[in-house]
């Protein structure tokens, strides 16, 4: 099999991808494309990558292209990933939001990179574990992921011992989880919390509720400036005016979009919408 | 932070110590349960314990009810490493006062993150 692309057969999956996904693929990746594409020439009998991109060209787009484009998703997650945005949930934004909203008793949560599940589902134990006064409350909780193989992982819920090792607290593991062979499976009352569907946060998006929690952490990354900013104005449109951003350790609004302020939130920080001035159409900064 | 790793496998205290100072610990080293009581006993600071369960002498499990019943231990957290993932195993563990559990085979971040749930990173 060969080692390295040809600049154009690069520029053809680079294409594919960033007209797809967004996401994109530098030419410097060259070894990324190599890796992930490898296990495809194999299943699908090409007999280079340079053939499978032969085939990608003549062809319109289809399920293999989407197998591509899939493949060039990153998805590494972890429970709780990095902690403190679980502990301004539970100590600052759900006692705050529940506060605000006990008259109509509903929240509206969306998780807009969901990869395998864990990040969702880690908010549903904050949920689940910690604040039994919204039982009986409406939760509309969407979680939604651009890959189709990431998202039936999301509703099967199924998870290795490799990946319950990591950030789950134990009492949480057993407790929801149950375990079959070596595999950990999430509980009905965990997993019926959530609604997952797939979107492309660079396509049309769904008919979302006024959002009262936003989690689009380590997605906007892989985007262009553009790109980014086309996502954070539709994330305002859909965020109701106390709503809460939380992004990714590395990503920002800040000099992407004025509308968003970003606010500390125990050890961490969020974004939240600065009001906007009566009439004027401009926010105070 | 001021770490006591149990473990009879001087292989597997090689790696868990080569992680925890990886990420600034200290690392006091025994082999069975019994060794470890003594250790615990001799360190003037234990953040954590990690502790694993099958061992000659004396098993995690008996290291850690013996470790919980006299309060002249520290009153460290346990966090037990081990090959055992069935889960009356996990609950008897949690029982006798384990405050975490890592599966055997782990990576550095499997540690990291479960000392950070402990508040210990
Ligand atoms: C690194 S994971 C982040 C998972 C999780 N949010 C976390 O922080 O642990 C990135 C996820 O973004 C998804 N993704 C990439 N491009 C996307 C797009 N255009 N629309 C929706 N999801 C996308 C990938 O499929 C992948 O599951």
């Amino acid at each position: 099999m060969s080692r390295c692309l040809s600049e154009t057969d690069m520029q053809c999956i680079s294409n594919l991808v960033r007209e797809h996904s967004a996401i994109v693929v530098e030419s410097k990746k060259e070894y990324l494309v190599l890796a992930r594409l490898e296990p495809i020439v194999k299943e699908e009998g090409f007999t280079s990558i340079a053939d499978l991109i032969c085939y990608v060209r003549r062809t319109p787009f289809g399920p293999l292209h989407r197998r591509i484009v899939e493949a060039m998703t990153t998805n590494e997650t972890s429970f709780f990933r990095d902690l403190t945005p679980f502990e301004a949930l539970r100590d600052e934004v759900l006692p705050e939001l529940i506060k605000k909203r006990k008259d109509r008793k509903s929240v509206n949560i969306w998780c807009g990179a969901s990869s395998s599940g864990q990040e969702p589902y880690s908010i549903a134990l904050v949920i689940r574990e910690l604040f039994s006064e919204l039982d009986s409350w409406t939760i509309n909780f969407i979680a939604t992921d651009i890959s189709s193989e990431m998202l039936h992982r999301c509703s099967e819920g199924k998870y290795s011992q490799l990946e319950v090792n990591r950030g789950l607290p134990v009492q949480l593991l057993l407790k929801y989880f149950s375990k079959n062979g070596r595999c950990w499976y999430v509980k009905d009352q965990l997993r019926n919390m959530i609604e997952f569907k797939e979107m492309n946060l660079a396509g049309p998006w769904l008919p979302f509720p006024k959002l009262d929690i936003v989690f689009l952490r380590n997605v906007l990354i892989y985007f262009d400036r553009e790109t980014k900013q086309r996502i954070l104005t539709k994330i305002r449109e859909h965020m109701s005016g106390d709503g809460y951003l939380f992004l990714g350790g590395t990503e920002t609004t800040l000099m992407l979009d004025q509308a968003f302020a970003r606010v500390p939130v125990g050890r961490t920080a969020c974004y939240r919408l600065r009001p906007v001035l009566e009439n004027s159409g401009h926010v105070i900064s | 932070m001021h770490v006591l790793v149990i473990d009879d496998s001087k292989a597997m205290r090689i790696i868990l110590r080569q992680i925890l100072e990886s990420i600034g610990g200290h690392v006091e080293e025994a082999g069975n349960g019994r060794d470890g009581l003594r250790t615990l006993q001799s360190m003037a600071r234990v953040d954590v314990v990690l502790v694993d369960w099958n061992m000659p002498e004396m098993s995690g499990l008996e290291f850690l009810k013996t470790m919980r019943a006299d309060s002249a231990f520290p009153n460290a957290p346990v966090m037990m490493v081990t090959t055992e993932t069935e889960v009356a195993q996990m609950e008897k563990a949690l029982e006798a006062g384990a405050n975490e559990y890592v599966m055997k085979p782990f990576t550095k971040d499997v540690i990291r993150e479960k000392l950070q749930l402990l508040g210990i990173q």
